[in-house]
């Protein structure tokens, strides 16, 4: 059963993917973007990893995609200017992509990753264990991305600022 | 309630890695096919995640924690490069009035 | 050490003339270069005293080459040839240096004149110091810079500036030669210094290589010596400063072939076939000479071709096995002809620039000294006793009749013309009545002491330099060749020819003296113009049309071929080949130039192709 439930999710995140990169309307591009990472943090899940469920649903999908339609509907993106993409580009990103996969794949065979299958408690991914781990060996880090995130904030808002004459 | 260690048995870690590096694929293919900078972000994400797939994957089968807090951290990074690459994009329409990044060629030679 | 002082004296003299030179007053330049020789040929004197038989060897502060097996080094040796050498020429030069200051005192570029011949002091002294072929070579060519230096001292003047470079162009077809024998006497001996050969010379080495070698040496004192066929530089060098002319073309550079075959009689003695090469090229040349110097007018010419009459002679005489001879006439011939040059020099000076005899005559009141002295040297060429010329040339002219009546014969024929031009010189200047414009009658004026003095000294060498090897015919005690080892390979064998062939010498000579002198000693002298010459008087006088040869033969067809050359090698070729690459260049650009598309998918395209690119190297390589 839960092979079936991963060949599903997979499916829609790769589905999803695809119609992220191939629809029209850029609209429709950020829905299927969205569609995608439910599927993922679907996938986190399966592997007990629930605080990354969260957190992916709630940043990503949340806050940076609301962020993505928030910029385009101020600036009114959505009117449809219709881009003609050329074919040639399509050519040339179909085979690099396959070309990419390829590479990966012949990699992966290669190859062999060994797995162990370690500790096994069962608060594995929950987040009473990861905050542990995160504010005892990863504080440091933790830190700096708030000072990264300042940063971020007060750069993209002197970006945005209009220049007065 | 889902046992992650059923998943364990049952999905081999392979799948999971073919499942990220596809997602990965499409995203390169979006990257260099579609011409809206906006679009070309998103794909940018997708491929973000897909690596985060990958790690949060590696990080189960290993028993290793330390994987999903890089995919932690990861996140906050992809969070804070929006934020600063939409304010460019914003910009860059204020200039050309336009998103399509072909109209953007003045290092032509 | 002694030696390197000797040395280094002019070299020193030559850097402090160049660098610091205008700051010194004009004629303290010359001062100072002249005390520097002066001072290498005291100390040449005192080698000379202490050396001991074996001779002495130094070596230099480093190393000179060290590769892949070949050495060579800065080594200076003096045994007792080099000391005689060192001593005639720092001594002659010294005299020739004091003489140069009064004749080129008006010269703005004195200072420049002194550098050079300290420098070619330097190179000369060099060359006979070496130890070695290799810095033998390095002196040589070194005198063959300043001799070039030296003839275009001028070098305003277009004519003199191509007579500087004949003269160093027809050196380094010599040079060619010397340096295919360095080659050749590497390969073979493996050592180029002159020990390390002469103790090889024991194992048998083939006389086919033998001759090979020492016929290259030989071309290259061909060069430098002036002997047939290279011999047309010298005449025309007759456009540099008389003491120029004294210095290198008598005295000493020209000399530098002959020494570089006496220091090689080793190897020459083991190929008979050489020694007759050089035998020949000598009497030939020195007839041929001779017989030019007959029709010259002017008063360097007839010197000039007497040189390469003499030296020819020389080489006559090394060829016949006569090394002790040889070297004996080439130190009184430095010192008379040396003499003669400066006199003549002396003479040109007193007439304010006049150097064709057709404008000279009855000068020997007017000059006395000069004409003194100049005569003390054409008695000492011609060969008359007592003085110096007399003994050399008999011991030349005995080796000659030691090998053959015929040998003989040319020696003395030589010897004949070679004291009837030189009188007839004599007797054209000194004598007869004057030929020039009556109103510079006045003016002609004795050379100040500056300029006499040399020429007594040298005239004193002249007269009794001829003791230092009289021969054992005469009582005496051949002190020159037993000095330097080089005691005659063949043996005296019969007193009393000797005798003989001596005495009539001695009466063809004066016959051909007395000769000119009825010829030329007379009030009113006809058939002095070049223009009314009979055919051989015009073949003469035109130097057999040598010059012309060699131009119509090789210098034109080579300016021709040097021309065909330029237009299509250089225009076509090598300025295609350069001209190409900017060519490419651009043209590659412009391909290049689109992956600045300035398209941005463009570039992440070629991104991604990267990547891949890297992945693969690194996963499957």
């Amino acid at each position: 059963m839960i092979r079936d439930i991963f060949i599903f999710l997979s499916v829609l995140a790769l589905f999803s993917a695809v119609m992220t990169v191939f629809a029209r309307n850029l609209v429709h591009s950020i829905l299927y973007l969205i569609l995608c990472f439910f599927a993922i943090a679907g996938h986190y899940l399966l592997l007990n990893a629930e605080f990354l469920a969260i957190v992916n649903i709630i940043v990503y999908g949340g806050a940076i995609m609301v962020l993505f339609l928030f910029a385009v509907m101020l600036l009114n993106l959505n009117k449809t200017k219709q881009i003609t993409l050329s074919r040639i580009n399509l050519f040339a990103a179909v085979i690099s992509g396959g070309t990419l996969l390829l590479v990966f794949v012949a990699a992966i065979k290669k190859n062999s990753f060994t797995v162990t299958p370690a500790a096994l408690s069962s608060d594995f991914g929950s987040v009473k264990m990861l905050g542990k781990i995160l504010f005892n060996e990863y504080i440091l880090p933790f830190e700096i991305s708030s000072i990264l995130f300042l940063s971020a904030m007060i750069g993209s808002i002197i970006l945005v600022k209009k220049e007065h004459r | 309630m889902i046992n992650y260690q059923s998943t364990l048995q049952a999905v081999p870690l392979n799948w999971y890695i073919l499942v990220s590096l596809t997602l990965f694929c499409i995203g390169t293919v979006g990257i260099i096919y579609r011409r809206n900078s906006i679009v070309i972000i998103m794909c940018i994400e997708l491929m973000i995640n897909s690596v985060n797939l990958l790690l949060a994957a590696f990080s189960a089968y290993n028993g290793n924690a330390d994987g999903q807090i890089f995919v932690f951290f990861i996140m906050v990074v992809a969070a804070a490069e929006v934020t600063v690459g939409l304010a460019l994009i914003v910009v860059m329409y204020r200039n050309i009035n336009s998103t399509d990044i072909s109209l953007f060629n003045n290092l032509k030679w | 050490m002694l030696l390197a002082l000797i040395i280094l004296l002019p070299l020193a003299g030559y850097l402090l003339l160049t660098f610091a030179g205008k700051y010194l007053h004009r004629i303290s330049g010359g001062i100072v270069a002249s005390m520097l020789v002066a001072m290498s040929f005291l100390l040449s004197m005192a080698a000379f005293f202490i050396t001991p038989r074996h001779g002495i060897f130094i070596t230099g502060p480093f190393t000179w080459i060290d590769t892949m097996g070949f050495r060579a080094s800065f080594s200076l040796q003096a045994d007792s040839l080099t000391l005689v050498m060192a001593v005639m020429i720092t001594g002659v030069s010294a005299l020739i240096h004091f003489y140069s200051i009064g004749y080129m005192k008006e010269d703005p570029f004195i200072t420049r004149f002194f550098s050079y011949m300290n420098l070619f002091v330097f190179f000369m002294l060099l060359l006979v110091m070496a130890d070695n072929y290799l810095l033998l070579f390095a002196g040589w060519e070194g005198v063959g810079l300043c001799s070039y230096l030296l003839i275009g001292f001028w070098f305003k003047n277009p004519e003199y500036a191509k007579a500087a470079d004949k003269a160093f162009i027809m050196n380094r077809i010599g040079d060619l030669g010397f340096l295919l024998a360095i080659a050749t006497l590497y390969i073979t001996f493996g050592s180029l210094s002159f020990t390390d050969i002469q103790s090889q010379l024991q194992s048998g080495i083939g006389v086919n290589q033998m001759t090979l070698i020492t016929l290259l040496l030989f071309t290259g004192a061909v060069g430098k010596s002036a002997q047939i066929p290279l011999f047309t530089w010298l005449p025309d060098a007759m456009a540099g400063p008389t003491p120029v002319s004294a210095l290198i073309h008598a005295a000493t550079m020209v000399t530098a072939g002959i020494y570089l075959v006496i220091r090689s009689k080793a190897l020459f003695i083991l190929s008979p076939f050489s020694l007759h090469v050089v035998a020949g090229v000598g009497i030939v040349t020195a007839l041929f000479a001779a017989s030019v110097a007959l029709r010259q007018f002017d008063i360097k010419k007839i010197l000039a071709y007497s040189t390469i009459s003499q030296l020819g002679f020389i080489f006559f005489a090394v060829g016949l096995g006569a090394f002790d001879a040889s070297l004996f006439h080439l130190l009184t011939h430095a010192f008379f002809k040396a003499l003669l040059f400066l006199c003549a020099g002396s003479v040109i000076h007193g007439l304010n620039g006049q150097q064709d005899i057709r404008f000279m005559g009855h000068l020997k009141d007017k000059i006395p000294v000069t004409w003194i002295t100049m005569l003390i040297g054409a008695l000492a060429i011609s060969g008359i006793p007592p003085f110096s010329g007399f003994f050399s040339k008999d011991g030349i002219l005995a080796a000659a009749g030691q090998s053959g009546f015929l040998l003989w014969v040319l020696g003395l024929a030589v010897s004949l013309l070679t004291s009837f031009y030189m009188f007839r010189l004599i007797y054209l200047v000194f004598y007869a009545h004057y030929r020039g414009k009556s109103e510079s009658w006045g003016h002609i004026h004795e050379s100040p002491r500056l300029m006499t003095i040399p020429l007594v000294i040298l005239a004193l060498l002249s007269s009794i330099s001829g003791l230092i090897n009289v021969p054992a015919l005469m009582g005496g005690r051949q002190w020159l060749s037993y000095y330097t080892g080089l005691r005659q390979v063949l043996e005296v064998h019969n007193h009393k020819a000797e005798w003989i062939l001596m005495i009539i010498t001695l009466l063809a000579v004066t016959g051909m003296i007395l000769f000119a002198r009825s010829i030329f000693n007379r009030k009113e002298i006809a058939q002095l113009s070049a223009t009314t010459l009979k055919p051989m008087g015009r073949l003469l006088s035109r130097k057999y049309y040598v010059d012309e040869f060699y131009q119509s033969a090789i210098t034109n067809p080579l300016a021709r071929i040097s021309v065909k050359l330029y237009s299509f090698v250089e225009l076509k070729i090598v300025d295609g080949l350069v001209e190409g690459m900017g060519t490419t260049v651009n043209y590659l650009s412009r391909i290049f130039r689109f992956l600045q598309s300035g398209s941005v998918s463009f570039y992440l395209f070629f991104m991604v192709a990267g990547i891949i690119l890297v992945l693969v190297l690194n996963l499957f390589m």
